[in-house]
């Protein structure tokens, strides 16, 4: 046995096997995160929500799935057919692939790289282009509206979360992601960080394109957005890749902030729950928190959000970057 | 041996997709063809152990650039089978210069002399197993090359402020909104704190709205505030 797992082989079983761990419970949770949010967002208007298909309305992410299943694909007859195709797909798979290098708990990364966070950066900016081919690709006149902006919006959010990313590492002083954990079991690095870490909170919505920056998807007035001419499974896969990507920048956020699979506290009540369970309940606290503020703030107009990224966070990020350098070094708290 | 096998595949796709970025019809078919390109790039990168490197060519080049080239090119409407009419009559002028170019390329590269460690530096671009890329370019990019790295840096920004300054013109006649005016500015909004559950009868608003209640809900607010063009 010994022999055949570290033949080439046996090296694939085994991260087929892990793959295939970590992502089966990250699609559950994303079944599980569009009841959640229709169930929080339905508390917080005073409704109920969904309460019909089993317990609770527990089993409705399964009724849903059937539907979307049963239905057919639509292509438009001026669409650009295989592209029109590739898009859904291309946005789900960035959402997956993501997670290969996210640390669940010390050493449970299925792929601990060195350049851990400029992986996640990499893959975190290569999702636009399933919004842009999906937009250019349907022929339509609001689908392609609705890529032009969220290509200009991603690309603009972009810049400050990187800014933000860089001053977390200069605290690290390395890129992989369970050094970055590891750095923070004295503080969580929202505590000294916190301008940088809401500015990273509010620059994950504008990333994913979440409320109150769905403007790529505005429906009042541009029907749906980019995936407007979108049915059935080819749509259901943007609308899961979305959800993934609310967990995955949940997961980032928690690595980078909250102190990823760190309890609170190293004593007795807290160190008792493993580190995974940690891990979860932090996500589930920045998902929750996204729900949140969709319920709560109404739409930006599209100036407004551009303004708010390249002339508010843009250089508040860039002093604060400063700021923390000159710090570190006038402190002598720079990592060597 | 799948390191080889892997090279050869990568740079296989490599070529071919930079072939079909010049050959294919339609101009975002080979902006998509570039990224795939870009790619295969990367995976080479990857292959040689310049994993920094290759993340920061799939960020900068992948990410932002070609993001802004599939922008503009799905937004012109260029008609590609006019611009190729011409091919035939301009095909040996186009001969001519490209090979001009290569024959000083060779000139270049024929008189290049190599440094005697260049070679084993190629092999081994780490200056040790611990280091990791991002240390390695660090040691050398802020020591050795500080002022070549400055001067590109300013040369970056030059031709950032170029740009904004040869667009950016102030066009008379536009409004702007003026954040911090409208934030500053009272008495047009007023808040109340109504307890909860009281609902908007406890403000003294009926719906549907009765005639007297709602001519004293108006004179209440005209006084306290002074309106700024309002009615």
């Amino acid at each position: 046995m010994e022999g055949f797992l570290t033949t080439p082989v046996g090296i694939f079983a085994i991260t087929l096997a892990q793959t295939l761990a970590l992502l089966v419970p990250v699609l559950m949770g994303v079944a599980y995160l569009t009841l959640a949010e229709r169930k929080v967002l339905a508390a917080m208007q005073l409704r109920k929500g969904p309460n019909v298909v089993g317990p609770f309305g527990l089993l409705q992410p399964f009724a849903d799935a059937i539907k979307m299943l049963m239905k057919e694909t639509i292509v438009p007859s001026g669409a650009n057919r295989y592209l029109f195709l590739f898009a859904p797909m291309l946005t789900f798979m960035l959402a997956m692939l993501a997670w290969a290098v996210i640390p669940v708990n010390e050493g449970w990364a299925i792929a601990d790289i060195n350049v851990g966070i400029l992986y996640l950066f990499a893959i975190s900016s290569l999702g636009v282009y399933g919004v842009i081919i999906a937009g250019w690709a349907s022929n339509s006149k609001y689908a392609f509206l609705g890529a032009l902006r969220s290509a200009a919006q991603m690309v603009s959010y972009e810049v400050s979360m990187g800014f933000v990313i860089v001053t977390v590492l200069m605290c690290v002083g390395s890129l992989n992601l369970t050094a970055v954990v590891k750095a923070q079991e004295t503080v969580w690095f929202f505590i000294p960080l916190f301008p940088m870490f809401i500015i990273f909170f509010i620059s994950t919505l504008a990333e994913t394109n979440r409320a109150p920056f769905d403007l790529p998807e505005g429906e009042s007035e541009l029907v749906a957005g980019f995936f407007v001419e979108y049915s059935s499974m080819s749509f259901a896969l943007f609308f899961l890749g979305e959800y993934a990507n609310m967990i995955l920048m949940s997961a980032l956020t928690t690595i980078l902030f909250l102190g990823g699979w760190l309890p609170p506290m190293d004593i007795a009540p807290f160190n008792w729950l493993p580190g995974p369970i940690w891990f979860i309940l932090k996500i589930c606290l920045c998902l929750f928190t996204f729900i949140w503020v969709r319920a709560t703030f109404p739409r930006y107009r599209y100036d407004q959000l551009m303004r708010l990224g390249w002339k508010v966070f843009l250089p508040f990020s860039l002093v604060w970057l400063v700021l923390t350098a000159a710090v570190l070094k006038l402190t002598g708290w720079l990592p060597a | 041996m799948i390191a080889a096998l892997a090279f050869y595949l990568f740079a296989a796709i490599l070529i071919a997709s930079a072939v079909m970025v010049v050959t294919a019809r339609n101009p975002v078919h080979s902006v998509l063809f570039l990224i795939l390109a870009f790619f295969n790039a990367a995976a080479l990168f990857l292959i040689a152990g310049a994993e920094f490197l290759a993340m920061i060519l799939v960020i900068v080049y992948v990410g932002a650039v070609a993001v802004l080239f599939l922008f503009v090119v799905m937004m012109l409407d260029i008609d590609f089978a006019r611009l190729r009419e011409g091919f035939q009559r301009y095909a040996p002028f186009g001969a001519v210069i490209g090979g001009i170019l290569f024959l000083e390329l060779v000139l270049v590269f024929g008189s290049w002399s190599f440094a005697d460690q260049a070679s084993s530096l190629r092999l081994s671009p780490n200056p040790g197993a611990d280091v990791t890329n991002a240390e390695a370019l660090g040691r050398i990019l802020y020591t050795d090359y500080v002022y070549p790295f400055q001067a590109a840096g300013l040369i970056l920004l030059v031709a950032m402020i170029g740009a904004i300054v040869l667009t950016h013109r102030d066009r008379p006649g536009t409004r702007r909104q003026d954040v911090a005016a409208q934030v500053a500015r009272s008495g047009s909004i007023s808040l109340e704190k109504v307890p909860l559950g009281a609902g908007i009868r406890a403000l003294g608003i009926r719906r549907p709205p009765e005639p007297e209640a709602e001519t004293k809900v108006a004179e209440g607010t005209g006084h306290g505030h002074g309106h700024e063009g309002h009615h």
